[in-house]
């Protein structure tokens, strides 16, 4: 389990966390939402060890982060997979030369074995024949895809996605969403997302963290969404139209 | 006080770029292909100015020393020394502090930016190290090859001179460059050249790893990078010259 307690944390005098508590579990896919400014993003890199907390307490399964020395960090940052907003490819690699590079710098695979397990992932993240080209001759939706594979080329215990359907097309978004979703439950890791997406947030959110001025303002599930009463949540998803009359929709067993 | 946070901040950056790298054989991979971006990549333009300011020098030391008084020989030996003392280790230092700093600066600024670097960080991977530590090596290793052909064709540039336009005699410009040879002026030059090459590749790293924004950013950094390693690289080379010469 990945637990986060009472996490504050400024930047200078300008409080963006105000004593954060939450648990994300293994096998379901976690998602923090809130607007532009609430805090998931520091949030979320606090978690990473990007952002040293000013309080609180980070703990990935009882190893509680600021406790552990520079190694054992190390070794909690290798179990971690991410795949970032704009998937943060290495412009000068390959796709499969991307997927192998976290095998390269922590294995002593052989360059052969290291291409099959690049394979597999590939192939896992429905990726084939693109092994050679080089990401600027990928498709945003292709870049997200090999993203998530060089995430779980190490068999990664965390999954972080940072906003991974920005910028993508309705259809692209679902597929990459589902395959999140399948990769949380097939490899039973604890998957957090960062998203404001709300169309992620019905279809995979197991869990929802609703932030709001960094403060920890409703969590629930896709289900319990749409029955809870709390304004900050109601007032954040229901801002559309859309969703507005699926939440009727809903309350009339439609 | 913005300098020296700055300062502080570059020493601290040396200090990451000098620990043992995370994986011996991904390390040579790298330095190899920083041989090829910033030495041999370099090697064309810095050949190119060498010969013609070789050239230039010899033919404006050819025409300054019209006096039947002065030895036609002084233009070969004020060629070599020229060449030798200041234009190559310095004047190619300059060169490639626009060329090669800008190229690091905007390469890792970019990756910062499009968070690359956080995604090396969040591997657990030392990302000055390992972005920065084959850069230097590639730079200590190959500058100074840089140096010694830039001295070669900058005296091959001033004798080509005086032959194209017949202002010096061949025999005077070989004795002038042999005469009165130290070779201690050949060390001092190498010496200023590899204090130069850290200084090319650091500063710019430094500005490149610290860009926050966008696109605009980086090429203000780049900007940056190039102009405070060229005042670096002015200000080392008087107190090189002091210490060394003095």
């Amino acid at each position: 389990m990945l637990e986060v307690k009472d996490i504050y944390k400024s930047f200078g005098d300008f409080p963006v966390l105000k004593g954060i508590s939450t648990f994300f579990e293994k096998g379901k896919t976690s998602m923090v939402i809130g607007q532009s400014g609430s805090g998931k993003t520091v949030l979320v890199k606090c978690m990473l060890g990007l952002f040293e907390p000013d309080s609180g307490i980070i703990s990935y399964d009882n190893r509680i982060f600021k406790e552990l020395d520079e190694n054992e960090r190390r070794n909690i940052r290798q179990e971690i997979g991410m795949v970032f907003q704009g998937s943060a490819l290495y412009d000068s690699l390959t796709v499969e030369e991307n997927v192998m590079f976290p095998l390269k710098m922590f294995t002593n695979k052989t360059r052969s074995e290291m291409i099959d397990r690049a394979n597999v992932v590939l192939n896992r993240v429905n990726l084939v024949d693109k092994n050679h080209l080089f990401p600027s001759e990928l498709s945003g939706g292709m870049k997200k895809r090999v993203a998530i594979a060089r995430a779980i080329v190490m068999n990664p215990k965390y999954l972080f996605c940072d906003e991974p359907n920005s910028g993508l097309d309705p259809k692209t978004s679902i597929v990459i969403d589902n395959l999140i979703q399948e990769i949380t439950q097939e490899f039973d890791i604890i998957t957090v997302i960062n998203s404001h997406d709300m169309n992620s947030v019905m279809e995979i959110g197991d869990k929802i963290v609703f932030l709001k001025n960094g403060l920890k303002a409703w969590e629930g599930s896709k289900e319990t969404i749409f029955e809870t009463d709390n304004e900050a949540i109601v007032d954040f998803v229901y801002s559309s139209n859309l969703y507005k009359k699926i939440k009727q929709a809903h309350l009339k067993g439609l | 006080m913005n300098y020296l946070h700055h300062i502080g901040a570059y020493f601290l950056m040396l200090r990451e770029v000098f620990r043992k790298p995370q994986k011996w054989k991904v390390f040579w991979e790298m330095l190899f292909r920083e041989i090829d971006d910033l030495g041999l990549k370099s090697l064309g333009i810095a050949a190119f100015i060498s010969f013609f300011v070789g050239g230039v020098v010899s033919i404006q030391t050819a025409l300054s020393v019209d006096s039947p008084f002065i030895p036609r020989y002084l233009i070969g030996f004020a060629t070599m020394r020229s060449v030798v003392l200041e234009f190559a280790p310095t004047f190619i230092s300059i060169i490639l502090a626009g060329k090669v700093g800008s190229f690091i600066t905007s390469s890792i600024g970019t990756m910062r930016v499009t968070e690359q670097i956080d995604a090396l960080e969040i591997m657990g991977i030392n990302s000055i190290n390992y972005l920065v530590l084959p850069k230097v090596i590639a730079a200590l290793f190959f500058y100074p090859i840089i140096l010694a052909i830039a001295m070669f064709l900058g005296i091959l540039g001033g004798w080509v001179a005086g032959l194209i336009t017949e202002l010096f005699y061949t025999e005077d410009y070989l004795y002038g460059v042999q005469l009165d040879f130290n070779s201690y002026i050949i060390k001092y030059s190498f010496i200023k050249l590899i204090v130069f090459a850290f200084v090319i590749v650091t500063i710019p790293a430094y500005h490149g790893h610290k860009v926050e924004g966008g696109a605009l950013e980086v090429g203000r950094a780049s900007t940056k990078a190039v102009v405070w390693t060229s005042v670096v690289i002015i200000l080392l080379n008087y107190f090189l010259t002091q210490m060394l010469l003095g």
